[in-house]
């Protein structure tokens, strides 16, 4: 008989939607062992090539099983510096689950069925991380590169993991952070009820033992230009920028008050700490019948975010997700989106915001939306939502959050025209070696091709680091 | 980040306005007038945004003015020399475009008149003929008073209780200034509490005469990533960070402006009255 997926441990919901603590617990040891056993270790493993960074997800499948966990960790770190954080926000249902063959054939996401590969690598990370097995990374110096410093933009998954990688090569990189903490997306944008905060601590503290130095505060393009960087010795600069500013509706009525952009929401929440208002400073206000626009992770993290601090505000929990298409669509990870309909919000599917009506003080107080069916498929695949004539509706909303994604931000590439980018202002990169058209700059994450996850921003982080380090035996 | 130099330039039961002289060697060698940092006093603190009113690249120092407000102002105000923000970041925001443009009119009002101040310098400098017209409630909280003058043509002074100088408002020079020879002037910029730079340009915008106003709405990173700041201007939504901090006066859509400059003025409240709890 065919072994049934273990279920995986999360937190009970009348309980978790009073804090922010983590949802998922993750696999215990015998867990893990039970899972791991399920996997069929396929002649042609087709998991693997569904891995943005193709992990040899084979290999450490077996290894727990065989109860080496170090070797299943060092399996892991050949290509993924942070599999504590990917085993927790990846979207493995699109990716290597969805690629595993026990998933159902020509299925949209992975079936449950499939190997819970990312649980099992969020149980090596976790063990990693607890055990320090990064120690045991064989580093691999080249007394010909110790000399050269590279100079790494951005603290997020791109410029965490390529630092990572040069530094592991014994070359001295040092880390611009614009923000005043390090980590970029994961540490402003995702919630700790995904991502708690010691794991992203305890990531950033093992880079930092690799010899790396993260200067915060400091924006490149305006505190200093990229130029400045190689006058001041650095031999290579790597731009992990990421998809820095919110879109909007372009809709009547979007900048009343009450009405955020998920960046700001959750940036407040979780960067700023306004969840502890008055401990910390930053305010942040609560509606009682809040809205949030949009359909992926973000719009998740934030309604969900939203939803916890209703509760903890002693109100009624009134969250509502209005997506254009419908739940087959939605880019969101399917775990989210089963977290936030286990926890009680709302979910409205084709309608679409046209007008938010405000209050006499400029407040939001309704918005009107208009129905949609969805059409032929449009240039991202999917079927485009088509307003279905006449069908304007209004709904009551004191606090709406739009979610409906980010552009590139171009503080750095508008001060440096040396940098080529495309019509939506992402960098332009050689795919082979994901050098710019300046020389020695190379860029990686949301800052190219726009929008992407953790895991292929460090995809593209791992690509640039090897050519950056071709780049510096080539000077 | 490190507090160099402090003091009181003005005060009343109130309020008070203070100067502060920071370390910051990056951002004095890199701003121009009309930009801004973002700072954070402490860990728990606020990001806000501050002018830069002047940059010493020599002595790597920036000096900011700011009137205690809200709790981050005041917290400001508290530290001590020697000790250091907990964070520091710019020179943001695009530079006010400096040039000759003639005769040009410039209105600061209460602690804007801080901000006025490197831009007079620059257009002093880039030999325009400068009228000033300085607002304060009262005589106690005008500052920079004598910094000013002598960039100034034609120099006027209005309080609101005539404690000092016309009593009145700036607009009610502006409009006589006006009135009496609209042609004469090529350029006006303005910078203060927003009813103030709104009647500016309520006034200039009769005699069509470019006006550019340094906005100051809420923000968060000050690097165009959470759009706290945005604002309809022009009618397309704009953010005063990335795209300002100055705009064309006529284009604003002022009474957003100030409903979004409203949106936490009861946490701040909270907040205050908790601090003065604390402390007293």
């Amino acid at each position: 008989m065919k072994k049934q997926p273990v279920k995986v441990k999360e937190k009970d919901v009348y309980a978790r939607v009073k804090n922010f603590e983590e949802v998922v617990e993750g696999f215990s040891e015998q867990e893990a062992q039970e899972e791991a056993s399920r996997c069929l270790q396929c002649k042609d493993p087709r998991c693997i090539s569904g891995c943005p960074v193709g992990i040899n997800i084979k290999k450490f499948i077996s290894q727990i099983t065989q109860k080496d966990y170090l070797g299943a960790y060092l399996t892991i770190r050949e290509k993924n510096d942070f599999p504590s954080i990917c085993g927790r926000v990846c979207p493995a249902e699109y990716q290597c689950r969805k690629s595993c063959v026990l998933t159902k054939k020509d299925a949209l996401f992975a079936s449950p069925e499939a190997i819970q590969i990312h649980f099992l690598e969020r149980f090596i990370g976790d063990y990693g991380l607890k055990n320090n097995l990064w120690q045991k990374i064989p580093l691999r110096k080249d007394t010909l590169l110790n000399q050269k410093k590279v100079a790494v933009v951005g603290s997020g998954p791109a410029g965490l993991a390529c630092a990572g990688e040069l530094a592991r090569q014994g070359i001295k990189v040092v880390v611009f952070e614009g923000l005043h903490q390090v980590g970029g997306v994961l540490r402003y944008g995702i919630p700790e009820f995904r991502l708690p905060r010691i794991v992203l601590d305890k990531e950033i503290e093992i880079i930092k033992n690799l010899g790396v130095e993260i200067h915060t505060n400091i924006i490149i393009g305006r505190t200093k230009l990229l130029e400045e960087l190689f006058k001041e010795g650095y031999s290579a600069v790597f731009l992990g920028l990421g998809a820095g500013t919110p879109s909007f509706l372009n809709i009547s009525g979007e900048n009343l008050c009450n009405i955020y952009s998920a960046n700001e929401f959750l940036t407040r929440l979780n960067l700023m700490g306004s969840g502890y208002f008055p401990q910390y400073h930053t305010p942040l206000n609560i509606g009682k019948k809040i809205v949030v626009i949009g359909g992926g992770n973000t719009a998740m993290d934030a309604a969900r975010s939203a939803l916890r601090l209703q509760y903890i505000n002693g109100l009624k929990g009134e969250v509502a997700i209005a997506y254009r298409r419908t739940e087959e669509e939605m880019p969101a990870r399917r775990l989210e989106i089963e977290h936030a309909k286990e926890e009680g919000i709302k979910f409205e599917f084709l309608i679409k915001p046209q007008e938010f009506l405000g209050d006499k003080s400029g407040k939001v107080k309704k918005i009107r939306f208009l129905r949609c069916r969805l059409g032929e498929p449009d240039s991202s695949g999917r079927p485009r939502p088509e307003v279905i004539p006449g069908s304007l509706f209004e709904r009551d909303c004191d606090l709406a959050i739009i979610a409906i994604g980010l552009s590139a931000n171009r503080i750095l590439t508008q001060v440096t025209p040396q940098i080529k980018v495309d019509k939506y202002g992402d960098i332009v990169v050689d795919p082979d070696t994901m050098q710019t058209s300046f020389k020695g700059v190379f860029a990686g994450g949301d800052i190219v091709g726009g929008e992407g996850t953790v895991i292929e921003a460090m995809g593209m982080a791992k690509k640039a680091s090897q050519a950056i380090r071709e780049y510096l035996s080539r000077l | 980040m490190r507090l160099l130099y402090k003091e009181i330039l003005a005060k009343d039961q109130s309020t008070r306005i203070l100067k502060f002289i920071l370390e910051a060697k990056d951002i004095a060698l890199k701003a121009k007038p009309g930009q801004f940092v973002v700072l954070m006093v402490k860990k728990e603190g606020e990001r806000i945004p501050l002018t830069i009113v002047e940059a010493l690249p020599q002595e790597g120092t920036i000096i900011l003015i700011a009137q205690e407000v809200g709790l981050t102002t005041k917290l400001l105000a508290q530290m001590k020399v020697g000790e250091s923000l907990y964070a520091l970041v710019g020179p943001l925001g695009n530079p006010t475009p400096i040039k000759n443009y003639g005769r040009v009119i410039l209105v600061g009002g209460g602690v804007g008149i801080a901000e006025l101040y490197p831009v007079a310098k620059a257009l002093k400098k880039a030999d325009n003929h400068i009228t000033l017209i300085l607002g304060a409630r009262t005589k106690e909280v005008l500052i920079l008073e004598a910094e000013l003058k002598v960039l100034a043509s034609d120099f006027y002074i209005t309080t609101d209780d005539g404690s000092y100088k016309r009593k009145g408002v700036v607009t009610d020079v502006l409009k006589e200034l006006l009135e009496d020879s609209s042609g004469v002037y090529n350029f006006i910029y303005a910078v203060g509490p927003v009813p103030m730079m709104l009647a500016v340009s309520q006034i200039t915008k009769n005699y069509n005469l470019p006006t550019v106003v340094s906005l100051n709405s809420l923000m968060v990173d000050g690097t165009g990533m959470c759009g706290c700041c945005r604002l309809t201007i022009g009618g397309r939504t704009r953010f005063v960070c990335i795209d300002g901090p100055d705009f064309d006066a006529h284009s604003v859509n002022w009474q957003e402006l100030i409903n979004r400059n409203r949106m936490y003025v009861e946490k701040e409240k909270e907040i205050c009255k908790l601090y003065e709890k604390t402390t007293s």
